[in-house]
């Protein structure tokens, strides 16, 4: 079958989240089609941090989206604690939705503007029909306060009047409103501050070890998801490159799609920088992807064989899955 | 070394309806000649307020300034208007990180590159045209006849800062001002990028100030750095040696909360806690203080002056990294 394979599948009972074979492709013009996501497995664990990571348009966001069902993917399962979510009715699929909650990159542009952080906290409460007016109220302070904020400051200003990292914290008090079980992070840290992302990654773990989430972290830099996740996924052109644990895929990555992800993170040191050549380029067009393997065009380690036939999966080392022909040794 | 361009005691401030505002306060910068300049600090620290001063650029009533500029001999500040617009273009150029406020949307890439070289060249639209794509293909576009006919919008993100590249080198600029031009685009375009600008300032003899939050991006790419907290340089030095030898608590700080490819998963970052000060309200003590883990009793309550090492070195703290407290 098609797809990037499913050895890195743990299949246990402890799965928040399993995901089949899920493909999404968008129609943009009569003959033209946008393979966004094609073919992809994995699964989360309870308590686990699973990392995306991949260049803009390899699918973070499509594939994010799609577990959420906004929309449906074309083909595949989602199963969010032993339900699929493919196959549920309209009305079943809001309440399951509720137990899975979406932060975004942009974190002024994602709030409304004419909401009060009241509001905007209380909207999902309110909508889900969660206690008296004043038990809202208090889990609203409750919530503020623990991702850092001072409610009677900022109880009744609107998004516009705070920093991104602040926006940023209101976010993650309302994706937590409802007590989701799953927290998909969607680039939640590259439009800050180098200085102001180390506090949004360390509230998102202290928030994760508080309320036993379970998380999914988007990023387009390894760098920035080494400190929060238990095991790591790359993905290029809406297919898994690599999946290992973070120990393993950063100091021996087996992928050249990976390592040249890590070649490319800036080194603070001047005296330390890199010779080695840069990834040139950058991903095709998903509406045309390369035979075979979808990275052959950008990797000078390609040989015909990578033209010709998709690399599966397979493992590597301890826990660490590569989909490569030639793999780093 | 020769100065390029030299900045003397600048301070900027904004009337607004909160009060005076102060965006850049008492800044001295210089640029050597055929040197790269890294201006480092948080959003809201002034770096592109000063720069955009620098260039001459600030415009408007609420606007009120001091200090001097001097460009190339020239001292812009006693310039007019129309004097420092003919500087840009062969004297300095600059690029911003969202390419797409200076690009016009409904525009082709091929019409907007060589309009600029015919009115400020004087080119024929043919030898415009063939010039821009030349530029295209000097900021290593590959398909560049291709895009010379595309649309802002067709283009990624990186290939659009190219497209902006472009358009700063078209006469040759001795300064190229680049403001966080890398800081929405992808850790891969970024690498790209700012090996773009290394390889152009060489090939062109062309000096940069390099603008960004980020410190790992000056550690390769500048021969000094400033160092900016709320309006202030509060460190300057030759990157090597900041980075060998760092004065400002600030300095540090920004550099631990790095995120790290080799640090341990699990563990929590070094962070800096809290945010820039208001800017319409500048205490007496030092700024950083509230969030300075060495911050002594004196520090809140006097400003600290800038010391100079025997080396250049400078920096504004009362109790800087290395010395017995
Ligand atoms: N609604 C849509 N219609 C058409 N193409 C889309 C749509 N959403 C995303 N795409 C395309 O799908 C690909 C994957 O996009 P996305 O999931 O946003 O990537 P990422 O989040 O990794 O940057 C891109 O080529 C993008 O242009
Ligand atoms: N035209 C303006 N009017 C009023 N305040 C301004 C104006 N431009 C910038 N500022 C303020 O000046 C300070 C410095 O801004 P800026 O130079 O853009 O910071 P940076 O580039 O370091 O992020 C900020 O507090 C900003 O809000
Ligand atoms: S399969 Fe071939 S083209 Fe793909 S990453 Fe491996 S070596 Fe490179
Ligand atoms: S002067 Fe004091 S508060 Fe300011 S940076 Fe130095 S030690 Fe910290
Ligand atoms: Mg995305
Ligand atoms: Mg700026």
């Amino acid at each position: 079958m098609a797809g990037s394979g499913t050895a890195h599948m743990r299949n246990t009972v402890d799965s928040v989240l399993t995901v089949r074979d899920l493909t999404v492709e968008f129609r943009v013009a009569k003959d033209k089609i946008v393979k966004a996501v094609s073919g992809l497995s994995f699964d989360v664990i309870r308590g686990e941090t699973l990392a995306i990571v991949g260049e803009s348009g390899c699918g973070k966001t499509t594939l994010a989206r799609a577990v959420l069902q906004l929309p449906p993917p074309n083909s595949g399962e989602v199963v969010l604690d032993g339900t699929d979510l493919t196959l549920l009715p309209k009305e079943n699929l809001r309440s399951a939705r509720t137990s899975m909650q979406m932060i975004f990159q942009d974190p002024i542009s994602s709030l409304d503007p004419r909401m009060t952080v009241h509001q905007l906290i209380d909207e999902p409460l309110e909508i889900w029909d969660r206690g008296t007016r004043a038990e809202r109220d208090e889990r609203i302070n409750n919530l503020l306060n623990n991702v850092g904020l001072e409610p009677e400051l900022v109880l009744n200003r609107r998004s516009y009047e705070f920093s991104g990292g602040q926006c940023q914290r209101i976010s993650i008090a309302r994706a937590l409103a409802l007590d989701p079980r799953m927290l998909i992070c969607d680039e939640p840290v590259s439009a800050l501050d180098v200085s102001i992302q180390a506090q949004i990654l360390n509230l998102l773990q202290d928030m994760k070890d508080r309320f036993g989430l379970t998380m999914i972290f988007i990023s387009h830099d390894l760098a920035v998801v080494k400190a929060v996740s238990n095991r790591v996924m790359v993905m290029y052109l809406g297919k898994i490159c690599e999946v290992a644990t973070p120990d393993a895929l950063y100091s021996k990555p087996a992928h050249h799609y990976t390592k040249a992800l890590l070649d490319s993170v800036p080194i603070a040191d001047p005296t330390r920088q890199r010779k080695t050549e840069l990834l040139q380029g950058e991903p095709p067009s998903p509406m045309n992807p390369p035979s075979g393997c979808r990275f052959r065009t950008r990797c000078h380690a390609a040989t015909s064989r990578c033209a010709e036939q998709e690399p599966q999966l397979q493992e590597v080392a301890p826990g660490q899955f590569v989909a490569c022909h030639h793999p780093i040794v | 070394m020769s100065s390029l361009l030299s900045v003397r005691n600048m301070s900027i401030n904004f009337d607004t309806p909160r009060g005076s505002l102060e965006a850049v306060r008492g800044v001295d910068i210089e640029i050597p000649a055929g040197t790269s300049v890294g201006v480092v600090g948080e959003s809201g620290s002034g770096k592109t307020v000063m720069c955009r001063a620098a260039m001459g650029l600030l415009q408007g009533s609420n606007v009120n300034r001091s200090g001097t500029v001097v460009f190339d001999g020239h001292e812009l500040t006693a310039m007019s208007k129309e004097e420092v617009r003919n500087l840009f273009g062969s004297g300095m150029a600059m690029i911003f990180q969202d390419p797409m406020t200076a690009l016009n949307p409904v525009r082709r890439i091929g019409s907007q590159l060589s309009e600029g070289l015919r009115v400020r060249l004087g080119m024929s639209k043919a030898d415009a045209l063939a010039r821009s794509k030349e530029l295209l293909e000097l900021v290593r576009i590959p398909n560049a006849a291709a895009v010379l006919k595309s649309f802002p919008y067709q283009l990624s993100g990186g290939m659009r800062q190219r497209v902006m590249i472009a358009i700063a080198i078209a006469c040759n600029p001795k300064l190229l001002f680049a403001d966080e031009p890398t800081t929405a685009l992808d850790v891969t375009v970024q690498a790209q990028i700012l090996q773009l600008l290394r390889e152009l300032r060489e090939d062109l003899k062309m000096s940069m100030v390099l603008v960004t939050h980020d410190l790992g991006v000056v550690a390769g790419n500048t021969d000094y750095v400033a160092v900016m907290y709320a309006g202030e340089v509060v460190e300057y030095a030759p990157t090597k040696k900041l980075f060998a030898d760092m004065r400002m608590p600030y300095t540090e700080a920004l550099l631990e909360s790095i995120p790290k490819v080799d640090h341990k998963s699990g563990t929590r970052l070094a962070m800096i806690a809290g945010r820039l000060p208001d800017p319409t309200d500048r205490g007496a003590g030092c700024s950083f203080a509230p969030r300075c883990k060495y911050a002594q009793e004196k520090c809140r309550n006097e400003h600290p002056e800038l010391k100079k090492d025997l080396d250049g070195h400078l920096y504004r703290c009362w109790f800087p990294i290395g010395e017995a407290k």
